[in-house]
């Protein structure tokens, strides 16, 4: 954990009047309020990185909605991130196409490039590294994501230039 | 060569897409850039809209959808039409919803981001009739959220649409009012299953709900609500335009389903790819129009449609893939995306493959999904270490059949077993061979895999 996440973790989070907009326009959306809960714990992982524990409440408290309700959703979904990232996160297609098309042998070489495993965070806070869902880029598979780009097929020899243009 | 940016592609050139006979791509470009309001209206798009809701009634629609047999195709297959024709509706019933699912994460499929990604106004488009019919007041497209760039190019469309008139009040002029958001998910597979898309859709956990009542009588907030795939609503605008016996003819002899079909082939070809052919077309075509196999290797097996879709073999190459031909060679045409398989590969591993993701992507809400897919996955890794033991595929054969249709909430689990009992019928000898000879001394009980061992195996 660096120090900005640290410190949020531990003086409690509050939002800033665009996210806190944000929120309510994505509320006006939908019958109730707690359907915006998604998007609001986007919202608050758009700045931070991750969902720290501060913010079920704050997240609760702005649509009017239990905060177990929030906690709940927050736990159940995997691109909302309960832990620290790095400032950049890599998805690893795991699904069949990208089987077929070795994408341990792609897995591989970014473990042996940035000595981390899934769900792990190089020490420098630079990639965190998880599995996903099927990217839906199979006909160029093996594909992975990083932030919000897709990219496939990508060859281990490929690793060291595509994470060179991530600072 | 270096790692590219993916970028969604139809491998037909224009010349062979015409507007007859290609109802989803015809109007694509060349370049793959996307379709934007001006150009999806100078190629007769909102056409549909226009003539429907000013000379035709919402059964009239419905009737025409039933007609010309489009089939769901996010998998199911259920007749668009007949379920547009349950949805309830009335001078008491409050007007409900209509929710596209473009949720794509079924493995081996990559469909239904070339339409969101390149002509949004054909969704678009789609929708409000689907709405129109539906009777329903507002419309969301439940979007997957590692579709970023799908998700940039609807938020534009969304907009060009409204300040067309396309959408908001008095839609094209007429007193049908309707418009639509983009909600967009945060992961998780089981988020595609119908009622699962509604509680997700609600801000809740995306656990599946019971069925009775069905979304149409009672579905988002308790109101009428529709939900159709991407692809599904795609087609009205034309069926809509041409008339259902034309969208019927499209097929022709090849099947009694109608219309056109985003057919793909992924794994191991020598060109994986996307093209729009008549419902019905054979996987050999298929195969020829991906270059065959890749490296000239044999073709062992295939799945027809995605990952929850059984195995079939290479005499299998020839019948039409269609919903009813492939269920009854005991699989399922699911998203009609083939995935191919060489003689190289072992079938028990990439079974093992799916399965975990399966496990992984059970929500956890009934008892044979939620233990009964990891023990699944812990039994087929102890045979691909050559460490299994006597009765290890009895029990995966009752582990089938307990995860089959009737037993859970939805079809996740069945969807699971499907290639698990196929794998296991076709290609017996691999989990045979898997069985240590002789067993193993017995040892204490190993705990049951977490979702951590999986990923981090």
């Amino acid at each position: 954990m660096n120090q900005t996440t640290r410190q949020i973790a531990s003086d409690g989070l509050t939002l800033d009047d665009e996210e806190r907009r944000a929120i309510e326009h994505a509320r006006d959306h939908y019958e109730q309020p707690q359907a915006a809960c998604i998007e609001a714990l986007k919202i608050v992982q758009r700045r931070h990185g991750w969902v720290p524990d501060a913010a079920i409440p704050v997240i609760a408290e702005t649509l009017g909605v239990g905060v177990a309700d929030v906690e709940g959703v927050a736990t159940f979904y995997s691109l909302i991130f309960r832990q620290p990232v790095g400032r950049h996160v890599i998805l690893v297609c795991d699904s069949s196409s990208c089987f077929l098309n070795d994408f341990e042998a792609l897995r591989e070489a970014l473990t042996a490039r940035l000595g981390i495993g899934y769900g792990e965070t190089t020490d420098d806070d630079r990639f965190t590294l998880l599995p996903v869902c099927c990217l839906g880029a199979c006909d160029r598979g093996p594909a992975l994501m990083i932030d919000d780009h897709t990219y496939g097929p990508v060859a281990p020899d490929d690793v060291a230039d595509l994470l060179e243009g991530f600072s | 060569m270096s790692a590219r940016r993916y970028h969604s592609q139809l491998r037909q050139r224009s010349a062979e897409r015409r507007v007859e006979t290609h109802p989803l791509t015809w109007r694509l470009r060349e370049d793959g850039a996307v379709l934007g309001l001006e150009e999806y209206v100078e190629k007769d798009g909102y056409a549909a809209v226009r003539e429907v809701l000013s000379h035709r009634s919402p059964d009239d629609v419905v009737t025409t959808m039933k007609e010309a047999n489009v089939r769901g195709r996010g998998g199911a297959g259920f007749s668009a039409g007949m379920k547009w024709s349950l949805t309830m509706t009335g001078p008491n019933i409050p007007r409900g919803y209509l929710v596209c699912n473009a949720d794509e994460m079924e493995p081996g499929t990559f469909k239904d981001r070339l339409l969101l990604e390149q002509q949004p106004h054909l969704l678009i488009e789609g929708m409000i009739l689907g709405a129109y019919a539906n009777h329903s007041r507002f419309g969301y497209i439940f979007l997957r959220g590692e579709y970023v760039e799908a998700a940039r190019v609807l938020s534009r469309a969304l907009e060009e649409a409204r300040e067309a008139g396309w959408l908001g009040r008095h839609v094209a002029g007429s007193d049908f009012d309707f418009d639509i958001a983009l909600h967009t998910g945060a992961g998780r597979y089981i988020c595609g299953e119908e009622t699962a898309l509604i509680n997700s859709l609600e801000g809740l956990r995306a656990n599946p709900r019971a069925k009775p009542p069905f979304p149409g009588q009672s579905g988002a907030w308790g109101k009428p609500t529709v939900v159709n795939n991407v692809e599904t609503l795609c087609n009205a605008p034309a069926v809509m335009r041409h008339g259902a016996e034309w969208y019927q003819a499209l097929s022709g002899e090849l099947s009694d389903d109608g219309g056109t079909k985003l057919y793909g082939v992924s794994g191991k070809v020598a060109r994986a790819g996307l093209w729009e052919l008549p419902i019905g077309t054979t996987g050999r075509e298929l195969l020829e129009r991906a270059g065959g196999m890749r490296d000239g290797r044999a073709l062992k097996a295939w799945l027809p449609g995605g990952g929850s879709t059984g195995f079939l073999l290479p005499e299998h190459l020839d019948h039409p893939l269609d919903f009813d031909t492939i269920g009854e060679l005991g699989s399922r045409l699911g998203t009609g995306l083939m995935t191919v398989v060489n003689e190289d590969q072992s079938v028990l591993s990439l079974v093992r493959n799916l399965e975990q993701f399966f496990a992984r992507e059970s929500c956890g809400w009934c008892t044979p999904c939620r233990d009964g897919l990891p023990w699944t996955v812990k039994l087929l890794q102890a045979l691909e270490r050559g460490e299994g033991e006597p009765g290890d595929l009895e029990m995966l054969d009752k582990l089938a059949d307990d995860l089959g249709p009737g037993q859970t909430f939805c079809a996740h689990a069945p969807g699971a077993a499907m290639p698990l009992q196929s794998a296991l019928k076709h290609f017996r000898e691999e989990f045979e061979r898997g069985v240590a000879t002789p067993p193993r001394a017995a040892s204490a009980a190993e705990p049951m895999p977490t979702g951590d061992s999986f990923t981090r195996s």
